[in-house]
């Protein structure tokens, strides 16, 4: 079967299977409790332990966008942003991040319509940009079958051990590294010239409609040699010894009917975080529902199926509690039929589960109550770390929307911006 | 030779038209580069392969090879051939 057909197919498949029309059913016993309020046995022993405390300090919303960057300076309260921007108007941007280690330099991957892909690096928060030296590029093949970066469209700060180490995630699916803070970047892994791993990146087709990508890198806080990511299409994968060699992750996620669910070419995460208070537990909104791993275990478990079942459990974000394992957020998208990715039925909303996915609780107060048909991507959502904690996502139609209270109450602070990629509520010192 | 920068370059050359040595597309390419550091590859991936929408002039007539030569007199010309929304 021809990639084209693959993709058909796959499509077809998404239109017609019950699986990926996302009819997830609870079960009894996690209805009950949700009705209930009770935690089942053996809920929460992985949470609270070791948790650093509640940020104080100021936030900041990077926001990257389709034209451009915005940085949103927050007051004490949260409650009003002031805007710093547009940099790089006209510029993709996909990801706009802080170094959390020294709390100073911003890396933005960028690219215009036009040209080549770019990193571009601040270290007084966007006063002044520089350009990497050498952006994330695959290795040139005399034969020309070598593949060519179209735009880096993640970046994740390395290990707090290593400082002025940075990796990225680019598209077409590549893996990258950089050892000087961002200003030269060169290949992660082999996986990114390796024959079966090429096979199951696909082709720009089988990937997402902005193209494939490598995303979700995580580097384990406890070990900077312990490293996942994420494939759209591809799979999850992990690798132990700093990304000399990985293996696949992906017992327990479904795929779209009809098709092999341990061949990774069909396994599409579409975001997956890991818990800083518990770095054995892992979540993932994936192309066909919402999944938990807790480690040692290599397979995960589909919590989604916990959802509404009129609301499913399709979506791009995840979000996770940064002292809390057992809570996170999804803001589901509408994948029936032809997959519109919208809020469900016009009506946005997060959902959060306070029982690592065993009950869902709608949080939609501030919110339209109808008529509202928001694309939240996945990059697109993110929390601080106060306490309690604030929760912001931005839409496709260019609004961002903050929380102040665990997404009990939301606000739209931002309207009237291009269409939002990504979202990082970053921590001043 | 005189070279023309098309207006999402200028961020590197603050001026539109730039002197530029070389005796072919590539080596005037590559003095660029050592004059504006980053601009080639916003130009030309890590394949040596054009970019999809960014055109090469010399003179007037269009030209999709690296290692075209050029004279002194040549004057090339980069477009950008602006698409989409």
């Amino acid at each position: 079967m021809t990639t084209k057909n693959i993709k058909a197919a796959k499509t077809a498949a998404r239109s017609a299977s019950p699986k990926a029309s996302n009819r997830g059913k609870a079960p009894a016993a996690a209805r009950a409790r949700a009705a209930t309020g009770t935690k089942p046995a053996g809920a929460g022993r992985h949470t609270r332990r070791a948790a650093r405390a509640p940020a104080a300090g100021r936030v900041v919303l990077l926001v990257a966008t389709r034209k451009g960057a915005w940085l949103f300076h927050g007051d004490a309260a949260r409650r009003n942003w002031r805007a710093d921007g547009p940099h790089f108007l006209g510029h993709i941007v996909h990801h706009l991040v802080l170094d959390p280690r020294n709390g100073r330099t911003l890396l933005a991957a960028a690219k215009t319509g036009h040209l080549g892909p770019t990193v571009f690096r601040s270290t007084d928060f966007g006063k002044t940009w520089k350009e990497a030296k050498q952006p994330p590029a695959f290795t040139r093949k005399a034969d020309g079958s070598g593949r060519s970066v179209d735009h880096t469209f993640w970046l994740t700060p390395g290990h707090a051990s290593q400082p002025g180490v940075w990796y990225a995630g680019t598209s077409p699916q590549g893996l990258f590294r950089s050892d000087d803070d961002g200003l030269t970047w060169t290949g992660a892994s082999p996986i990114n010239d390796d024959p079966q791993y090429i096979a199951w990146m696909g082709t720009v087709q089988d990937g997402t409609p902005n193209g494939p990508k490598l995303h979700s890198i995580i580097v384990d806080p406890r070990d900077p040699q312990h490293i996942y990511f994420g494939m759209s299409g591809g799979g999850v994968h992990e690798s132990t010894d700093g990304g000399r060699t990985f293996r696949t992750l992906i017992d327990g996620l479904e795929v779209v009917e009809g098709f092999p669910a341990g061949d990774p070419t069909f396994s599409d995460p579409h975001c997956i975080r890991l818990c800083p208070s518990n770095p054995d537990r892992l979540y993932q909104q994936n192309h066909c529902g919402i999944y938990r791993l807790d480690r040692p275990s290599t397979t995960w478990t589909r919590i989604g199926r916990a959802m509404p079942k009129k609301v499913g459990d399709i979506g791009f974000n995840m979000t996770v509690h940064p002292r809390d394992a057992d809570t996170c957020w999804v803001l589901p998208m509408d994948g029936q039929t032809v997959w519109p990715r919208t809020s469900p039925d016009g009506k946005p909303a997060v959902y959060v589960t306070r029982n690592g996915g065993r009950t869902w609780q709608r949080q939609d107060n501030g919110f339209p109550a109808q008529q509202a048909w928001w694309t939240v991507k996945r990059q697109a959502m993110s929390a601080d770390a106060h306490d309690p904690l604030g929760l912001y996502f931005g839409t496709s139609q260019g609004e961002l929307w903050a929380s102040r209270d665990e997404g009990a109450k939301w606000r739209c602070i931002v309207r009237h911006l291009p269409e939002i990629y990504a979202v990082e509520a970053a921590e001043l010192r | 030779m005189r070279v023309l920068i098309p207006s999402p370059l200028r961020s590197y050359t603050r001026q539109a038209w730039v002197q530029a040595r070389g005796a072919t597309v590539g080596e005037v390419l590559a003095d660029l580069e050592r004059q504006y550091p980053g601009i080639r590859f916003r130009m030309i991936d890590e394949q040596e392969r054009m970019r999809r929408h960014v055109r090469f002039f010399v003179n007037d007539r269009q030209t999709f090879d690296l290692a075209q030569p050029l004279a002194e007199t040549d004057e090339l010309l980069i477009v950008q051939a602006l698409s989409g929304g």
